[in-house]
């Protein structure tokens, strides 16, 4: 090291001053082996009973869905409210409601890792795992809409006998694009994200099914340095590749709607004000379900309130972002001049569905704002519920796109009511089967804290901090 | 197994910072078959080993250029050579309408890059390590950190390694076998 040498023998680091300390990251000074014996406990433990009182439910409803997509392919898209002139229903807006919640997961591990968040390292594990299964589940509708699902090949570039291709100036095949590789880019960053933690799983493993489980899937890793070295470079460029992943994702989900020429669809707001709203709805499924879990696996330790406090003003930010756009789209309506967009937007506020517009603009608009008060972000009862009325209004701002600007477009004639039917309820719920499902058995299986990158945070990993065995003077 | 041959010397340590002071002296005394084992990644560490930059980062880069080019090659074929049809006024080609789906291809690729390139740089799967036999070792995803000088090194002596290790610090060195 050429510089140590200018660095006298005596030398002593300051600590900052007392007022500009920042709160730890994990409660109470728990050491890096405490950290491991918490979250693998979650695994090891006996199953809770509050897990199997969520799992039945879950599974019933995940049967429904199945149920109903059989039911679906076998008689026909008709079975959805999907009509004349509302071709886009609940598939679509429940399409992009799940895909929207899936960006709290990747802002979380790429964005925010790039602008080096410490806070991150709690949350990042559920979150990511909730990012795949609401595409997951987001997945499916698309799939179906198109009626005839076994021609859902044709939409990738795959030669027939028909010697025919997908056509890739429709924005819908930029979706397919983006979707498939948001889902895959998505897998890929978790599961190496989650070699060194099974890694942990697999050296405390006490039965030879486990041993043999985690052993496979963790690929022999030993925590070499020389391995760490190349893991932290891949780790920093998926999180680089992975920000303007989901930065396009979800503009290019936008441009489904504003490459069209329908009122109310083609504005050129959509790309960033479609991306805010996911990064918010996300952020609002990331409290809904981390507040009842760090509670029911005594994790509070480790997803402290800071953390709560963290995500609460992220979705007062993003919120607020939403909100600008919803008042800049009424702006532009206005201003625009067309007798159309005027229209479309005056429908919404006071047309037949006015009360979609109030669900979609008291949750998003108003709710978020509450959270100025520190008395908001700090009663976990609050915000559990906030969070759930957050969701609820981003639904509703779809059903408000969607649905609003299909059903009265230019001509009289061409103007209908759409309402679902109990297919649409019951395949919607069926999702909610199909997530909890799956991220039940992920947190029972799989280490659902990022073992390894909270350790790495606490000052006692740090080799330069006097719980890590540095000397005052010390320097190397 | 019979003939258990060693495979190299396995020094514990308990704080971070002394097993990357250790790491030092024994970069310093000029061993190359050695590795630092810890439970998370540290920081400057891979200056206190004297390890070069990683070269996670061209197989990333490479897997990017493919994934763009690939992208647009294929719109390109398919749109405006083997199956032309007349949309809108719109060009058969545009590298705008088709920049979308290779922005994405050039994601999917690179990612693939890197984590594909961190294996295969880092040699694994690796279903057997004789590391990984060894019941203190558990500890190195728990809350201790080691050091593993390797036989295979040429400055390898079962004496001097062994003082070595223990001038750095450690109060535990067991010999690891094959």
């Amino acid at each position: 090291m050429s510089d140590a040498a200018a660095i006298p023998a005596n030398f002593k680091v300051q600590a900052p001053p007392v007022e500009l300390e920042r709160e730890v990251l994990v409660n109470k000074g728990r050491d890096i082996g405490w950290l491991s014996d918490r979250v693998a406990s979650v695994i090891e433990g006996k199953t809770p009973w509050w897990w199997w009182a969520m799992m039945i439910p879950s599974l019933l409803l995940y049967g429904a869905m199945g149920a109903m997509i059989v039911y679906q392919i076998s008689v026909g898209v008709g079975v959805w409210g999907n009509s004349h002139p509302v071709m886009w229903g609940w598939d679509i807006i429940n399409f992009v409601w799940w895909i929207g919640i899936g960006h709290a997961g990747t802002l979380i591990s790429a964005i925010l890792f790039l602008l080096r968040q410490k806070w991150r390292t709690s949350i990042n594990r559920a979150s990511e795992a909730m990012t795949i299964f609401a595409v997951m589940c987001a997945g499916i509708y698309p799939a179906l809409h198109v009626g005839r699902i076994w021609y859902d090949w044709y939409l990738f570039p795959i030669p027939n006998s028909n010697a025919i291709w997908p056509q890739f100036r429709s924005p819908l095949m930029w979706d397919v694009f983006a979707v498939s590789t948001y889902f895959t880019v998505s897998v890929l960053f978790w599961f190496m994200g989650l070699i060194p933690d099974l890694a942990v799983m697999r050296d405390r493993a006490k039965t030879k099914l486990r041993k043999f489980a985690y052993g496979i899937f963790s690929f022999g890793w030993t925590g070499s340095n020389r391995h760490w070295s190349n893991y932290e470079k891949a780790y920093l460029l998926l999180a680089g590749l992975s920000t303007p992943l989901v930065l396009s994702v979800h503009s290019i989900v936008s441009l489904d709607f504003a490459v069209s020429q329908l009122p109310g669809w083609h504005t050129t707001i959509f790309p960033p004000y479609f991306v805010a709203g996911a990064v918010f709805s996300g952020f609002g499924m990331v409290l809904t379900l981390l507040i009842p879990l760090r509670t029911l696996c005594k994790l509070e330790d480790i997803i402290t309130m800071r953390h709560i406090d963290l995500m609460c003003k992220v979705i007062l930010a993003t919120g607020s972002i939403v909100g600008y756009a919803y008042i800049m789209e009424l702006f532009i309506a206005w201003y625009s001049g067309s007798p159309f967009e005027r229209y479309a937007f005056l429908n919404r506020i006071s047309g037949p569905y006015y009360w979609g517009y109030l669900w979609m603009f008291l949750p998003n608009v108003i709710i978020p704002q509450l959270f100025w008060f520190k008395w908001f972000r700090s009663n976990l009862k609050v915000i559990f519920i906030l969070s759930l009325i957050v969701n609820i209004g981003m639904w509703f701002e779809r059903f408000v796109i969607i649905v609003t600007s299909l059903h009265r477009d230019f001509l009289p004639a061409n103007w209908g009511w759409y309402s679902p039917t109990w297919v649409d309820i019951l395949m919607y719920l069926g999702t909610f089967g199909q997530f909890f499902t799956l991220f039940l058995l992920f947190m029972r299986f799989i280490p659902m804290i990022a073992i390894c990158e909270v350790k790495a945070i606490t000052p006692q990993a740090d080799p330069h901090h006097p719980l890590g065995g540095a000397k005052d003077g010390g320097h190397h | 197994m019979s003939a258990s041959k060693p495979y190299g010397l396995l020094a514990e340590f308990d704080k971070p910072a002394d097993v990357m002071h250790a790491a030092e002296k024994v970069r310093d005394a000029g061993y190359k078959v050695w590795d630092v084992h810890t439970p998370y990644p540290i920081h400057g560490m891979d200056e206190a080993m004297g390890l070069k930059n990683s070269k996670v980062g061209w197989f990333s880069f490479i897997g990017g250029v493919t994934g763009y080019t690939s992208g647009m090659l294929l719109i390109w074929f398919t749109n405006a050579v083997d199956y032309k049809v007349m949309i809108g006024g719109k060009p058969m080609f545009s590298p705008f309408g088709a920049f979308p789906p290779s922005y994405e291809l050039t994601i999917l690729f690179g990612a693939f890059g890197a984590l594909l390139g961190m294996l295969f740089l880092n040699r694994l799967p690796r279903l057997h390590h004789p590391l990984l036999k060894h019941d203190r070792f558990k500890l190195v995803t728990h809350d201790k950190y080691f050091i593993v000088i390797e036989t295979a090194d040429p400055k390898y002596s079962p004496k001097e390694t062994r003082e070595l290790l223990e001038a750095a610090g450690s109060k535990r060195i067991e010999l690891v076998e094959e």
